[in-house]
């Protein structure tokens, strides 16, 4: 059947296909689902579980450290929560939201494909990040507790002797299962793009969005098969009594350091650049201009890429083993990509006619709260100064100003931009803007004092402090910031369940789309689309619904491309 | 396709430059080891697609013109429900946590891979997809 046949086929058969008459409803409809918008809502409600499971973890860390000596949690109990907060808010939040509940739902969308290219694949890749998750949480209910060694594992701290039980070993399990999930994903995703695109659609007419979807699957293939050998060494470290982590063995820890970070390095990418992606959707659209300098971005998405694998080592600086210039130089080299994108975000939004609905409010809070982040990560790049802080909550502040920003503005921008398409329903734009503010003065409020904690020398994964470190008053104002992004959370729920009861139709593009995922009906149909427009620029929604403003330009073209559609 | 070719030939031999770099700077040969192995996962990937290039006629998604209506062949097979990935999550679920709870869950957990692949594979050949 050729795409025309297919698209003609449901346009007339819609509701009397076979897959909507007869087939199977309710749990059992989603067990067996391979519909890419049915495991893209999958993945995004469960990570987000999983970021409010983790969330309330941080409540609970901020609030033991509100005064210099609480008790509210033991030291043990501490190393567990901040381990499990850390490890889920990375693994089964940042990563998955975007990467398995967006661009699964999106990118098929964008670039006019009836579903991914390998569907059942897909579902496979759905269950193991549901059971990976599954699998680290219960670590709290072994004897032994959870993990409690950070999300980084150290060795020694990770051994068998350090960490015995069967918590850590469940953590291993967790980051194995999660770890092909995410391979799965990217192998799908990158076939997806390469070879489901519809006609016209050309590489440089891609959606940036779905750029950057392929290079952060280019990044995951990369990176994931180190990790998850990193974690079959340990396994072996732990168990079968192998010495590769071990000094008294033979071993050296220090390797355990370089094998991570040549995954964590492009992981922070793996978790940054899908958000990018997101907000350079929603920029133009809330701009009303199309993006500046496209090609511009899709260099320097690549060069990120490529660049991300070669600066491992500038978390090891105090190891003393690594060789500095090499790897300051690629980690400040990387900062002009990242600049670039600002730049273009800001070119695009210069001169444009701005709507600040709520999207585009989480925007405007990503690119502050980044550039923020960013510059201290400059900052850290250079060693004399990650020597002085390394290990501090200077480096905390730096960490959650980057990742959090992407993660949870630019996230929640998607989200909301995206709402509307998901669901066919309208979320309530004054709770929207609410919670961002309060989120954002909460976040700004958290992590603005750890700098300063940090600076004073206060050292990352403590649950005590001394009153001479001069830090209480800082770390009650980081209490209260957090407890306020914690509660702009109960708005977006609150939000979710009005819309939910009383929903408001949303129309089929809301916000007078660019790209091809408002060409549809919300929530799209099975195979998603009847009709495409034609496409001859990167905005061709826009191109159809603009003519006298279209990208495209051709004398006596324009009137006869409009009219052009698939059913005729 | 060329376009596919090119970024992933692009990024193996960018990562291969930086290997050369580090080789003779650093002289340490594990992080030598690593950015080697990711200059081949780009170069490889890249053969294919240019291998394939030269084998594949024109696709109408390259073409700058191609109207919708001009796509033809088969686009993909694209399955219905189907239970088998949900079989194999649970298998693959229940094997690995035999590495922290020994052995019997593996039996459990073999049997549903090994049920679920072979389900999974008939279920193609019978052409369970449209
Ligand atoms: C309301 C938002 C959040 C608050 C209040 C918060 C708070 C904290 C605190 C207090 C720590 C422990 C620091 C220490 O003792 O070393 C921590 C660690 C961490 N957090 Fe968050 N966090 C939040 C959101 C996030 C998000 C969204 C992410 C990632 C996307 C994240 C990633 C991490 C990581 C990776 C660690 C380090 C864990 C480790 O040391 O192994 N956090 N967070
Ligand atoms: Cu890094």
């Amino acid at each position: 059947m050729t795409i025309a046949d297919e698209r003609k086929d449901l346009s007339h058969d819609e509701g009397g296909h076979e897959h909507d008459h007869g087939g199977p409803k309710g749990i059992y409809l989603w067990l067996t689902s391979t519909d890419h918008k049915v495991i893209g809502k999958s993945y995004m409600y469960t990570s987000l579980v999983f970021m409010l499971i983790a969330g309330a973890m941080a409540m609970i860390i901020r609030a033991q450290l509100t005064g210099p000596n609480n008790h509210l949690v033991s030291q043990q109990t501490y190393n567990e929560l901040f381990t499990i907060h850390g490890s889920m808010m990375l693994y089964l939040f940042a990563g998955p939201f975007a990467f398995g509940g967006f661009a699964n739902y999106i990118l098929p969308l964008q670039i006019g494909a009836p579903d991914m290219a390998f569907p059942r694949l897909n579902a496979l890749s759905y269950w193991l990040f549901l059971t990976g998750g599954v699998t680290m949480l219960s670590g709290f209910f072994t004897s032994g507790g959870a993990a409690a060694f950070g999300w980084v594992s150290y060795a020694p701290l990770s051994s068998y002797s350090n960490a015995p039980g069967a918590g850590p070993d469940l953590w291993i399990v967790a980051i194995v299962l999660t770890g092909f999930s995410g391979i799965f994903t990217a192998v799908n995703l990158i076939t997806t793009a390469f070879y489901l695109r519809a006609p016209g659609l050309t590489m440089f007419r891609l959606p940036i969005f779905t750029w950057n979807m392929i290079v952060t699957g280019m990044l995951i293939l990369i990176a994931f098969p180190i990790l998850t050998a990193a974690m079959i060494m340990l396994y072996a470290d732990r168990h079968f009594g192998a010495h590769f982590f071990t000094v008294s063995g033979g071993g050296s820890p220090v390797m355990w350091q370089n094998l991570f970070w040549f995954f964590g390095h492009p992981e922070v990418y793996i978790l940054a650049l899908p958000y990018f992606g997101i907000v350079t959707e929603v920029i133009p659209v809330f701009s009303r201009k199309p993006v500046f300098g496209y090609k511009g971005l899709v260099f320097a998405t690549l060069s990120i890429g490529a660049l991300s694998t070669g600066v491992w080592a500038h978390h090891m600086f105090t190891t003393g083993t690594v060789l500095l210039p090499f790897f300051s130089a690629l980690s400040l080299l990387i900062a002009v990509p990242t600049g670039v994108k600002v730049f273009t975000w800001i070119a695009t939004m210069w001169g444009g006619d701005i709507e600040f609905k709520t999207p585009m409010l989480f925007v405007v809070g990503f690119l502050v709260t980044f550039v923020m982040g960013g510059v201290t990560g400059v900052m850290l790049a250079a060693p004399p100064i990650d020597f002085a802080v390394h290990d501090t909550y200077f480096v905390v502040a730096h960490f959650h100003q980057v990742l959090a920003g992407t993660a949870v503005f630019g996230g929640f921008s998607g989200f909301f931009y995206w709402y509307p398409k998901l669901t066919g329903r309208m979320y309530r734009e004054g709770l929207g803007k609410l919670q961002f503010w309060m989120a954002f003065v909460g976040f700004s409020l958290t992590f603005f004092p750890q700098y300063i904690i940090g600076l004073r020398g206060m050292p990352r994964r403590v649950p005590v402090y001394l009153v001479s470190d001069h830090v209480t008053f800082l770390n009650q104002l980081s209490t209260v910031g957090a407890f306020l992004t914690g509660a702009s959370f109960v708005v977006w729920l609150i939000n979710m369940l009005i819309s939910w009861k009383r929903p408001v139709a949303a129309g089929d593009n809301p916000w007078d789309g660019h790209t091809l995922e408002w060409a549809t009906s919300s929530p799209p149909p099975h195979h998603n689309f009847v009709t495409l427009p034609p496409i001859r620029s990167a905005r061709p929604l826009w191109d159809a619904n603009h003519p006298e403003h279209a990208d495209y330009k051709s004398p006596g073209h324009g009137v006869e491309f409009r009219d052009e559609e698939v059913n005729k | 396709m060329k376009v596919e070719y090119r970024i992933y030939m692009g990024i193996g031999v960018f990562v291969l430059l930086i290997t050369a770099v580090y080789f003779f700077w650093a002289k340490e040969y594990g992080g030598v080891t690593m950015l080697f192995g990711v200059a081949g996962l780009g170069i490889m990937p890249a053969l294919y697609f240019g291998w394939w290039r030269k084998r594949m006629d024109p696709r109408p998604e390259d073409s700058e013109t191609a109207t919708i209506a001009e796509s033809k062949g088969v686009i993909g097979a694209f399955p219905s429900n189907t239970i088998w990935p949900f079989v194999l999550g649970m298998g693959a679920f229940l094997s690995a946590l035999s590495l922290v709870f020994g052995e019997w869950t593996l039996v459990i957990g073999g049997a549903l891979l090994i049920f679920g692949a072979a389900s999974v594979t008939l279920e193609s050949r019978r052409g369970g997809v449209i």
